[in-house]
């Protein structure tokens, strides 16, 4: 049993490993774009909050292109940014954007040596919190109570913080059990980030895979987990994909006076109201995400596809333009909402990708 | 109990006598020869696996043991002791919790099925005991988290409520009831089937002659069990004991369901805060580790192998301390 995991994780990067081999070798025989050739495999790995959005793609991509072969694993966005940084993987599903020191040309082995990455926004699901309380239908909570409810600082129901902001609800003189993911993920990375820039005077620490030990609380495996032990036990709160959250209440989060529900709408939105990190290529869609801007929800997971600029075989890029470019399409957004409950991007950005993976050779 | 008795009946009774084996293979049977390198090969493979073991888990943990605290800081977990040493006490902590209520519970069912119970009873509920052992851990994972952990939450919190001043029950009673106790109890039940199996055969085999002397000298039948049959098989619990014990310290995918593990040391058993096992931090972060956080989950699991050794090392050192005048060998 201590063994297995071990052993499937190494039978899944030999087949990265032989898929990413089997590409290089086969793409100059299929020759360029469009042409009907062999078989060809493209290679994904990363973000485990992608994976069933993923499924989806891959499924709708191989049906319309049944030349094309598409293996996409889930190992996790840090396995994702390693496997492409190391050229193991054609393109790689991050929670996060490479940050400014990993950027840089020559620093992808699957890149073209002057090509640098370009990480473009794919999927976009909004966190939300859901609770279990007895007597308790609707729930709204300003951010530095969410942080403090998260943070051990506030244990009781009917805390002063809480009764504040839901004069209506009758709040139990019980104590708070809050729960954590105990894995590391991208959905934690997210939530103690929108903690941390919401609250920063109560959450202390940065944004984290793992959620910080110091803070306590109640610690469950994966998403399931998170919100079996929400709806199982009696008096609690936690976070998860909004799409898994089922029939839990879900806190509104107030922000500047108005208090916002998790919806695809109000996620998507916070793209439109954050800036793209400056001092990077134009077509690189790596958004530093303003979490305290006015009428945006602000606990929302973007993921990435990371691809290279120009490739070093172009045949891969040739593959990855029109993969990545159905994820990113109209259509593949539409799929992604409804498979993995995924906000679709709008439509403008639905265009700046277009027009990002239009420059990738 | 008198040593000449204990030495007296060895073989059990209607047993065959053991043949005695030849010191080396006669060409003229060619069914010693192969029997005896079969035997000879197993007996190297499961040393050659136990060593592969080891070497796998030195060669891909010790990137980790070796690696500066500051890098494992920045791109692990943080210093790998310091790191290790709550999921250790999480470990051994929630084993020894299950073995507490385990063992008293096994040895009872055992003693019930071997002397106690009568014999068209005895029969079948052995055979229930051994099919306990058999459900997967992921059953019992999904048994102890949906339906084990809410169904207990009332009793913490009476438990809190009156037994508050002894601190294994002090803190804040957790509000879904997965806490290590409930991991606790799930670890038990599913340990109770080894030792209960292997305590059963245990006290069958005592020497009928020594029960029977018991309760010629007017013993009643517990005076009986706690005089013939209980010194006889002692080393037998033991070796159960620990075998159960084994189970419990690397069982994963039940904790990983259950236990809600942080990274606190504490004995508090009622609380949301609680140790994680080393086996079950593994199952939980390697899906999303790379590079050095790899290496440390594998030298984590480097422990919980030395860790088990251990225990089976000092079972081993029992049995034998006893076995000189326990007569179970």
């Amino acid at each position: 049993m201590r063994i297995k995991p071990i052993a499937a994780a190494a039978l899944v990067t030999a087949t990265a490993l032989a898929f990413a081999g089997c590409a290089a070798n086969e793409a100059p025989a299929s020759g360029g774009s469009g042409s009907a050739g062999g078989a060809q495999t493209l290679t994904g790995v990363g973000s485990s909050a992608q994976k069933a959005a993923q499924e989806k793609w891959v499924a709708d991509f191989q049906t319309a292109n049944p030349n094309i072969t598409v293996n996409y694993s889930p190992d996790g966005s840090g396995a994702g940014r390693s496997a492409f940084i190391a050229g193991a993987a054609n393109f790689a599903g991050s929670d996060r954007a490479f940050k400014d020191d990993e950027m840089g040309a020559g620093k992808f082995a699957g890149c073209a040596a002057d090509s640098n990455a370009l990480n473009l926004p794919v999927y976009i699901s909004p966190i939300a919190v859901v609770f279990n309380i007895d007597g308790v239908k609707d729930l709204t909570l300003d951010p530095a109570t969410l942080a403090g409810i998260f943070a051990g600082k506030i244990t009781k129901w009917n805390d002063p913080a809480i009764a504040k902001t839901n004069p209506k609800a009758s709040l139990p003189n019980a104590a708070i059990t809050a729960v954590h993911r105990a894995d590391d993920s991208g959905t934690t990375n997210n939530f103690t980030d929108t903690l941390n820039k919401t609250a920063p005077q109560v959450w202390t620490a940065a944004a984290s895979d793992t959620f910080p030990a110091d803070f306590g609380g109640e610690a469950a495996t994966g998403t399931s987990g998170v919100i079996q032990a929400v709806s199982g036990g009696k008096n609690t709160i936690g976070y998860a994909d909004e799409s898994q959250a089922g029939d839990l209440g879900k806190a509104s989060i107030l922000v500047g006076g108005k208090a916002l529900q998790p919806t695809a709408e109000a996620a998507a939105a916070i793209l439109d109201h954050s800036q793209t990190v400056p001092g990077r290529d134009a077509n690189d869609l790596a958004y530093a995400l303003d979490r305290t801007s006015e009428g945006v929800y602000p606990a929302v997971l973007v993921s990435y596809a990371i691809v290279c600029q120009t490739y070093k075989d172009p045949a891969v890029g040739t593959l990855v333009k029109s993969y990545v470019g159905y994820m990113a399409s109209a259509e593949g957004q539409q799929a992604a909402a409804q498979a993995a409950g995924a906000a679709p991007l709008s439509s403008a950005l639905q265009a700046k990708v277009k027009t990002a993976l239009d420059s990738v050779k | 109990m008198s040593q000449k008795l204990t030495r007296e009946p060895e073989a059990a009774p209607g047993r065959p006598e053991p043949t005695p084996s030849p010191a080396r293979p006669d060409p003229k049977r060619p069914g010693e020869t192969v029997f005896r390198g079969f035997a000879l090969g197993a007996g190297i493979a499961i040393l050659a696996i136990l060593a592969a073991v080891a070497t796998f888990l030195l060669i891909q943990g010790s990137p980790a043991l070796l690696a500066d605290p500051a890098a494992l800081t920045a791109k692990g977990y943080g210093p790998f002791l310091e790191w290790v040493l709550p999921y250790v006490f999480g470990t051994v902590w929630a084993a020894v919790l299950a073995l507490a209520m385990a063992v008293p519970v096994a040895i009872g069912i055992a003693l019930f099925i071997s002397h106690y119970a009568p014999r068209r009873l005895a029969q079948p509920l052995g055979y229930v005991i051994d099919l306990l052992a058999a459900v997967p851990s992921v059953v019992f994972g999904l048994w102890g988290s949906l339906m084990l952990a809410p169904a207990v939450r009332p009793l913490f919190t009476w438990l809190n409520t009156n037994l508050g001043f002894i601190p294994l029950f002090s803190g804040q009673v957790s509000g879904t009831g997965r806490t290590i106790f409930t991991a606790a109890i799930v670890l038990a039940t599913m340990v109770l089937p080894i030792i209960t199996s292997l305590c059963r055969e245990v006290f069958l085999q005592t020497p009928k002659l020594h029960e029977e002397a018991a309760l010629a000298l007017g013993a009643t039948r517990w005076e009986m069990v706690k005089m013939s049959v209980f010194p006889f098989a002692r080393p037998g619990i033991i070796a159960a004991v620990m075998l159960g014990l084994g189970r419990a310290l690397g069982e994963t995918m039940a904790v990983t369901m259950v236990l809600s593990g942080g990274r606190n040391i504490t004995f508090q058993i009622l609380t949301s805060e609680n140790p994680n096992s080393i086996a079950a931090q593994i199952a939980q972060n390697f899906p999303e580790a790379f590079g050095l956080k790899t290496n440390q989950l594998i030298a984590a699991g480097l422990v919980l192998f030395l860790i088990t050794l251990v225990v089976n090392m000092i079972a081993r050192w029992i049995v034998a301390r006893r076995a000189a005048y326990s007569g179970a060998n």
